[in-house]
């Protein structure tokens, strides 16, 4: 790795060019673009012969728990808040889009089939429900993010772990799911509370969730996190989770940015609760609001690195697969799988890249720098 | 939060401006590329499977870790105990059979997985599992649109075949099982129970379904239901919810749970000093609940899918061959999933191909199949109808009482 220059402590010495809103929407519009290209080229050329469809599915997979893993590491990566709650987030996005895209299905189209391909109108459907979703979770994670303006550490994790537990008791005692021909004779009786399945879980959803749309939100998720941590509120984020009295003392609205901190990775864990909720051979339970599946997803920020955004999607990606490589281990593919984790803590406490990127790591030649940094630098500067 | 990280690190260090946008995309790349990758690598190594021309290959996703394992592991060891017979007998249209079996943790995600795997990289011809509904409800969309039949040795809610005319299962639903329960507490000579009170597990979509379907039965039988308490799955006390049902006189309690909750409810029950007798369902059928509750579940009925001690023959040649292959005696699920394969490989053998329409009419029309758990027949919701076997604690050991015919 290169040592930092002595010089310049922080990156950026001179002041960030002045771009205006559009320049910065145009700046955050290529990527999601090429995103969407990629995200379609994925789609339509994936191939179709025999077990493909297994590698669609965790690739599926992989892109969902890159969505979970990225948005949390934005609270206890970037935030330093310990959040045990993540899941909960995940299954109000859930369980909202699962309302709007069943029953929604049922009254436009009287079933709940599949109602065109992958952008026609029930996807369209799918996709406003993932964000109603996403919003929904945004209220909730305002509300989460409160205590976290009193609480810290062990305190906060319990607070949000707890926020999890109640969600997931609320969801067992709702209402079984009405059918198509149920619906017409329905009463309030069956809609208080929401009809979505009690203990057995939320079943029968469409299968709206492909590979394209979820790596639309894969690189809406990605672009998003990026450009926050160079932006004065990612700033601000990784100021409080240092040392968040003298962030206090430097005129960083703590509160407002812990609060963010949480609505903004809310909003991308309902969004992935969306996909979740739609996606084949899953079926939405309580039990996915609880503290087991929050923690799948911590250890993937933990074993990413703190703030990484490249540590915790490679993180994400690895223990997503990890498990379908050693399934031919039978029953001991936990086990091994658990070493593998302790292994990795061992050799890297820090996380795969600590706080760094992958292209940290790149070769000195690769980046044109040192020549030619300082010159434009001061042109920047002085433009 | 332990802080390992070296201070003054805010961000990575020389990185110019435009870091920001080539990063994204960069980034974005690597996120796309690289599970690519991980697959391409998967595909190499992972082997054909498949059931190539001098085998056949059955699929099975069970719970064999986490806090159902027992059931998965049981499962699994019965239909291994049925593959081995067909094998021994020359095997399905002079096939081998072979079986894959796939952990899912108890986990849905793993549980669709687990049966993705299976139907369309291992190309097994049918699959069985799972014992828990909403892990069966998890993989059963993705059976039934691959065009593969699922057999489903041991989930009772209805829901589960309802998904689509490849899902079938070889055990009676939770509604049967209620009214067997019901019918038993009205009429067995020493409850003719007129009050009963339910205490269910609000978190199992497995008791609450029962709890209803009971409550119905109860009442059509002219019974009346007194008190309907909750716990919890994990509770340790449950004292309130006892002394409730107590205050309100029933004449048999009802408990639809599983039975390391039972023990725990039986223990108090006789600490409270309530006479009242338990009844259970499925779910008690455990070799740990005697161990559990001890000397307080005396007495106390479940219904279940077949007895240790049915005199027929070809139960007790099953208990033994069982023993001697896996060294303990045989629970419910373990029958079940023996029953379940041998069911689907006669299927095969009658349909002659191994197309999954074909099994499946095959499997559709199953009639009076001699079971080790009853005759079985599938019927037009590709339930299993069967009778259900009322079972009692003496002295520890599931003692046979009767048999409750399906209406």
């Amino acid at each position: 790795m290169r040592k930092p220059n002595p010089d310049t402590p922080f990156d950026s010495p001179t002041p960030p060019r002045e771009r205006g809103l559009l320049g910065t929407l145009a700046n955050s519009a290529w990527p999601i673009l090429l995103g969407i290209a990629l995200a379609a080229a994925l789609h339509y050329f994936w191939p179709l012969g025999p077990g493909w469809l297994y590698y669609k599915k965790v690739v599926l997979d992989v892109g969902i728990a890159i969505i979970l893993a990225v948005s949390l590491n934005i609270v206890n990566g970037m935030t330093g808040q310990f959040s045990l709650g993540h899941a909960a987030f995940l299954a109000i996005g859930g369980y909202t889009s699962g309302i709007v895209t069943y029953y929604g299905s049922i009254l436009l189209w009287k079933s709940t089939d599949l109602h065109g391909g992958v952008l026609g109108p029930g996807a369209w459907l799918f996709v406003f429900a993932c964000l109603l979703g996403a919003l929904v979770a945004t209220a909730a994670g305002y509300v989460v993010g409160l205590p976290s303006l009193r609480l810290r550490g062990d305190y906060l994790a319990i607070v949000t772990l707890g926020f999890g537990e109640i969600l997931r008791v609320v969801l067992q005692q709702t209402n079984p799911i009405l059918s198509p021909d149920q619906l017409d004779s329905s009463s309030l009786k069956n809609w208080l509370p929401p009809p979505v399945g009690g203990a057995v879980g939320f079943n029968g959803l469409p299968t709206y969730t492909t590979l394209f749309w979820v790596y639309v939100f894969v690189a809406l998720m990605l672009v998003v996190a990026f450009r926050l941590k160079r932006s004065s509120l990612g700033r601000a984020m990784i100021s409080v989770r240092e040392d968040e009295f003298a962030a206090q003392a430097m005129g960083v609205h703590v509160a407002r940015v812990k609060v963010m901190a949480f609505m903004i990775a809310a909003f991308f864990a309902g969004l992935a609760g969306g996909l979740f909720a739609h996606e084949s051979g899953l079926i939405l339970r309580p039990l996915d609001a609880g503290f087991l599946r929050s923690l799948d997803y911590v250890i993937m920020t933990v074993l990413g690195g703190r703030g990484s955004i490249s540590g915790v999607v490679l993180a994400a990606t690895l223990l997503t697969v990890l498990p379908e490589y050693l399934r031919d281990f039978d029953q001991y593919r936990l086990i091994v799988y658990s070493l593998l984790l302790i292994g990795m803590m061992l050799l890297r406490p820090q996380g795969l890249f600590g706080i760094h990127e992958i292209w940290d790591w790149r070769p000195r030649w690769f980046t044109r720098k040192p020549q030619t940094r300082s010159p434009s630098n001061e042109k920047r500067g002085a433009a | 939060m332990p802080r390992h990280v070296p201070s003054a690190s805010f961000c990575v260090p020389d990185q110019p401006d435009w870091c920001s946008q080539v990063g994204a995309a960069r980034m974005f790349s690597f996120g796309v590329f690289f599970p690519m990758g991980c697959l391409f690598a998967s595909l190499l190594i992972g082997c054909g499977g498949g059931s190539s021309g001098d085998e056949i290959c059955l699929g099975h996703y069970a719970s064999l870790t986490g806090a159902q394992a027992t059931f998965g592991r049981s499962t699994d060891n019965g239909i291994l105990l049925a593959i081995e017979e067909i094998n021994a007998a020359g095997g399905v249209n002079g096939k081998k059979v072979r079986l894959i079996t796939y952990d899912d943790k108890g986990d849905a995600r793993e549980a669709g997985t687990a049966a993705t795997r299976l139907v369309t990289r291992d190309g097994v011809v049918a699959v069985l599992g799972e014992v828990a509904t909403s892990l069966s409800l998890a993989a059963a969309p993705v059976c039934q649109e691959n065009g593969i039949p699922m057999v489903s040795p041991s989930s009772t809610n209805t829901k589960v075949t309802q998904v689509g005319d490849k899902i079938f299962r070889v055990c009676f639903i939770d509604p049967f099982q209620a009214y067997a329960c019901a019918k038993f507490a009205r009429e067995h000579e020493a409850l003719k129970a007129n009050k009963a009170a339910i205490l269910y597990d609000q978190a199992s979509g497995y008791s609450v379904g029962l709890r209803e379907e009971f409550a119905k039965s109860f009442a059509k039988l002219g019974g009346t239901i007194v008190s309907e308490q909750a716990y919890t799955e994990g509770d340790q006390d449950f004292s309130a919810q006892l002394t409730a049902i107590r205050a309100s006189e029933p004449d048999v309690i009802f408990i639809p749970g599983y039975y390391t909750d039972v023990g725990n409810i039986a223990i108090q029950t006789q600490k409270l000093g309530i006479a009242t007798p338990l009844l259970g369902a499925d779910g008690w059928d455990s070799s740990k609940l005697a161990g559990i509750a001890g000397k307080a579940i005396e007495g106390a009925y479940y219904s279940n899918h077949y007895s240790q001690q049915d005199p027929d023959p070809a139960v007790q040649s099953f208990i033994s061959k069982y023993k001697a292959k896996h060294g303990e005696t045989p629970d419910a699920l373990a029958a079940l999933g023996y029953d379940a394969a041998r069911i689907v490989c006669l299927a095969i053998g009658q349909a002659g191909s191994t197309k999954g329409d074909d099994i499946a009419a095959k499997l559709a029309s199953t009639k009076g199949f001699p079971g080790v758990t009853g005759k079985i027949s599938i019927d037009a919701d590709r339930n299993a109808v069967k009778p259900a076997m009322m079972i009692q604690m003496k002295d520890g050991i599931p003692t046979y009482v009767t048999t409750i015919q399906p209406e």
